[in-house]
């Protein structure tokens, strides 16, 4: 009789399964934010379309003008978004009854992961550094100096295949970690606000970028404009899937990266020192753990892991020789990366995956439909905000309470 | 419990820390001392014995300051050490900012000496209008971009988001300048533009508690996006309909446009420049003197306090993190209203410069002017430096602001001090 009624208390996996699904827990959230910010992105693809905007013109007379045209570019868009990040239909049909290659199929992942590689590093680096208290801004800066040392390592330095590959991206991380010390140095020794020093350290990056590439023995004598040596190809990371696709060996040291980052922060002592100082400094010191040589540590390993970052961006298959943008926004993104994985190793690996893929996916968007790749950055960014305000995304889909109270990003440090 | 209160005068002095003999003033000292000793060495063994020519118009001719280089070089660095040794013998707060200043100005001179004789024939001169004039259009969107700042951060809302602010201000700016063909209509569009950027930054984090730092970098981000989006959507296909703004003139002064060298240089301005100023004037006695800059500060600085004697810290929050958005959205449109049209992401950093001149100024509306000025000038003078082809490459100086706001920073020249509540949402409890 007792047993019978806890029985029927007890739901079912499947009615457990709709309770969370609708309830404001991490994955929820974060598709009905990516949700959200695909919405908003067809509505400023619509607005921003003279011709469909036109039709709206005489929405009272004839509304399925200004719907039909509404989505065909909306859907338009969205499908080679789809076409460029995870598979192309046509390719795999044209594979299947012999017309094409195998490659066209795996074009898209290939180009998803190859995106994806350097994101996980800078993801991890501001993750890692979130965890132990300090907003690292400056990963950007840090794979800047990583770019150079590994780009210098690889076009200066006579090595042989393997060696030199290992000692290009040793020098990415040292230059990182160099980058990662200052402001983790100052703020140990002075107080001095790392959120402030990195950004600064930013363009002091940049702008020793600029300056060394048009510096004689690193410009590339055969060309005028600002580019530098390319990297020997023995100091490249190889390529996985032949010559054809672009995914290299880096997307496999991120993989090895999210596994020591998480074994760092979850099984060793500096990890457990780490989180015990970004959980409550003063009670860490108390406990006797050297607060100052932990943020100094914890920044040299971010800007380490962000200088790798660096590193693929001119060893993998994106470029092969600096330029000023040579980095990208890799650092920045790096900051939206981390904010998404919920600055979980693993969640980080995967919120890269997601923007590798949006990458990818928008550049293909932006040769077919001409749909600027500006639009990515607009998504990716309306994301991280919804991300950051699960408030927001409860409200918009009268989401149940989570359960799980860690949704919440906010510091709340301030300067 | 009559012992409490037997401490006399002796137990307080004993249980007084001792002042450490380096204050901040005498290690300052020794930098000075340093620093102008190895100037007045180097660049005086550096400098050419041309004769250096500061002149008061914006080319060669003219009346103008002159004195040998080698000379000067040597002189300006020993001025710079006797501004050191100043400091070091005397240490107090009356002597401090005016020796800094003088120890500054003297190794400016004495790197400018060595550079100026060491230029190409008949090139040994500096136009000092160009100069002062450049300094201030190039200081005039980090005025009103860390105005914002001081507008945020005073009321305790961080604002990194400043980048984005100029942006979406240079952006409306010039779409609906060029739509509606008003230069007045862009202005208005640009401030409307700047506080939009604001309106999402206080939203998300006054009412969503968003960490605010990281709101400032996603809206950045996001201004980026959209600015971007929408100027390859819009102003590259049509760029006669959408991105042709029309241009405010030059606003001359009367009288105030005769003066020598400031003349030229400021009172034959635009309106952007003239704003500025008048803002940072505006916005120092306000913040100082007013019933609303007292609450600001109070509610930048202890919001629970400030809460309980009646001030509506949030609502002031609000009104204080738009009212930033305004001025910056103005301050961007000094880029596409004044000379050019807009391009993608043409701010380039300067937001963030402008955000060191807030924290280099210490939060405070003169404080931010100045920084900002050095901050311009910086920029001129690598802008004459690659034109007098000198060996200093202007990515150097283009680092300087930030490398001074690392040190500012770090408590090398005094400790920077931001509003206690800044960055730290208010949960009424």
């Amino acid at each position: 009789m007792s047993d019978n009624a806890q029985e029927e208390k007890r739901p079912t996996l499947g009615q457990l399964f709709l309770q969370n699904l609708w309830a404001a827990n991490t994955v929820t959230v974060t598709v009905l934010a990516v949700v959200l910010a695909l919405v908003i992105g067809a509505i400023l693809m619509i607005v921003s379309d003279p011709e469909v905007l036109t039709t709206y013109g005489y929405i009272t007379s004839r509304p399925s003008d200004a719907l039909n045209s509404s989505w065909t570019v909306v859907s338009e868009a969205y499908a080679n978004l789809f076409k460029g990040a995870i598979v192309n239909p046509e390719a795999v049909s044209a594979w299947i009854s012999g017309d094409g290659a195998w490659q066209p199929v795996f074009a898209p992942i290939s180009e998803t992961l190859t995106y994806t590689a350097p994101l996980v590093f800078t993801g991890l680096s501001v993750a890692l550094a979130f965890r132990g208290g300090l907003f690292n801004i400056g990963a950007q800066g840090q794979a800047t100096v990583g770019v150079i040392l590994t780009a210098l390592a690889g076009f200066l330095l006579p090595l042989p295949p393997v060696i030199h590959l290992i000692v290009a991206l040793l020098a990415g991380a040292v230059g990182g970690a160099i980058w990662g010390f200052i402001p983790g140095f100052l703020k140990a020794r002075t107080g001095a606000h790392e959120v402030i020093n990195t950004i600064m350290l930013n363009y002091v990056a940049l702008y020793f970028l600029s300056w060394i590439i048009i510096q004689g023995g690193v410009h590339n004598p055969e060309r005028t404009d600002a580019i530098s040596k390319p990297v020997d190809s023995s100091a490249q990371l190889p390529r996985l899937l032949g010559d054809d696709l672009r995914v290299h060996a880096g997307i496999l040291l991120a993989v090895a990266a999210t596994w020591a980052v998480a074994w760092l922060l979850d099984r060793s002592t500096f990890g457990f020192e780490l989180r015990a100082v970004g959980a409550n400094p003063d009670a860490a010191r108390t406990a006797g753990i050297s607060v100052t040589a932990t943020y100094t540590m914890v920044m040299v390993i971010s800007g380490a892991l962000a200088g790798l970052g660096g590193a693929n961006m001119v060893i993998g298959s994106t470029a092969n020789a600096l330029t000023p943008a040579v980095v990208a926004q890799i650092g920045f993104d790096g900051i939206l990366v981390a904010l998404l994985g919920r600055v979980k190793p693993w969640g980080v690996a995967l919120a890269a995956l997601l923007f590798g893929a949006l990458r990818a996916g928008g550049n293909t968007m932006q040769s077919f439909s001409g749909i600027s790749l500006e639009l990515v950055t607009v998504l990716q960014a309306l994301i991280v905000i919804f991300i950051a305000a699960p408030a927001l995304v409860k409200a918009i889909f009268r989401l149940r309470a989570a359960r799980a109270a860690r949704l919440s990003t906010s510091m709340a440090k301030g300067w | 419990m009559s012992g409490v209160s037997t401490i006399t005068a002796d137990d307080v002095a004993v249980a007084e820390v001792p002042v450490s003999f380096w204050t901040r003033s005498r290690k300052v000292g020794v930098g000075f001392l340093v620093a102008g000793a190895l100037a007045a060495v180097i660049f005086g063994a550096l400098a050419t014995s041309e004769t250096v020519r500061f002149t008061l118009s914006e080319n060669a001719s003219g009346a103008a300051l002159k004195i040998n280089g080698t000379v000067g070089a040597i002189l300006f660095g020993v001025l710079a050490a006797v501004a050191g040794a100043v400091l070091i013998a005397m240490p107090g707060k009356k002597w401090f900012s005016w020796m800094l200043g003088v120890g500054v100005i003297g190794l400016i001179l004495s790197f400018l000496c060595w550079q100026i004789s060491a230029a190409p024939a008949g090139q040994n001169f500096m136009p000092l209008v160009n100069m002062v004039r450049g300094t201030f259009l190039l200081a005039v969107p980090l005025i009103f971009g860390a105005l914002a700042g001081v507008l945020c951060e005073r009321s305790g809302v961080v604002n990194v988001a400043i980048e984005g602010q100029l942006l979406m201000g240079a952006f409306a700016g010039a779409l609906v300048g060029t739509m509606t063909g008003s230069a007045w209509a862009g202005l208005f569009a640009a401030a409307l533009g700047g506080a939009f950027v604001s309106l999402l930054l206080a939203v998300f984090a006054i009412r969503y508690l968003v960490d605010q730092v990281v709101m400032g970098i996603v809206l950045n981000l996001f201004a980026v996006g959209l600015t971007g989006f929408l100027y390859e959507r819009l102003m590259q296909t049509d760029q006669q309909k959408y991105n042709q703004p029309p241009h405010f003139g030059v606003w001359e002064i009367p009288l105030l446009k005769d003066i020598p060298v400031l003349g030229p240089a400021l009172f034959r301005g635009n309106i952007f420049l003239y704003t500025a100023l008048i803002l940072v004037a505006v916005i120092h006695v306000a913040l100082f003197r007013t019933r609303w800059g007292l609450r600001t500060r109070s509610v930048g600085e202890h919001p629970t306090a400030a809460d309980t004697l009646g001030v509506r810290v949030l609502g002031l929050r609000y009104r204080n993190v738009l009212l930033a958005g305004v001025v910056a959205g103005i301050g961007g449109a000094s880029y596409t209203l004044l000379l050019y049209s807009f391009t993608k992401n043409m701010i380039g950093g300067k937001g963030f410069i402008a955000l060191a001149a807030l924290i280099f100024g210490r939060w405070s509306p003169t404080g931010a002017l100045l920084a900002a000025l050095f901050f311009g000038f910086a920029d001129q003078l690598g802008t004459y430096l690659s034109a007098i082809n000198s060996v200093i490459p202007s990515q150097f100086t283009a680092m300087l602001p930030y490398l001074a706001t690392i040190f500012a920073v770090a408590g090398l020249v005094g400790r920077v001090r931001a509003p206690a509540a800044d960055g730290k949402p208010y949960i009424k409890g």
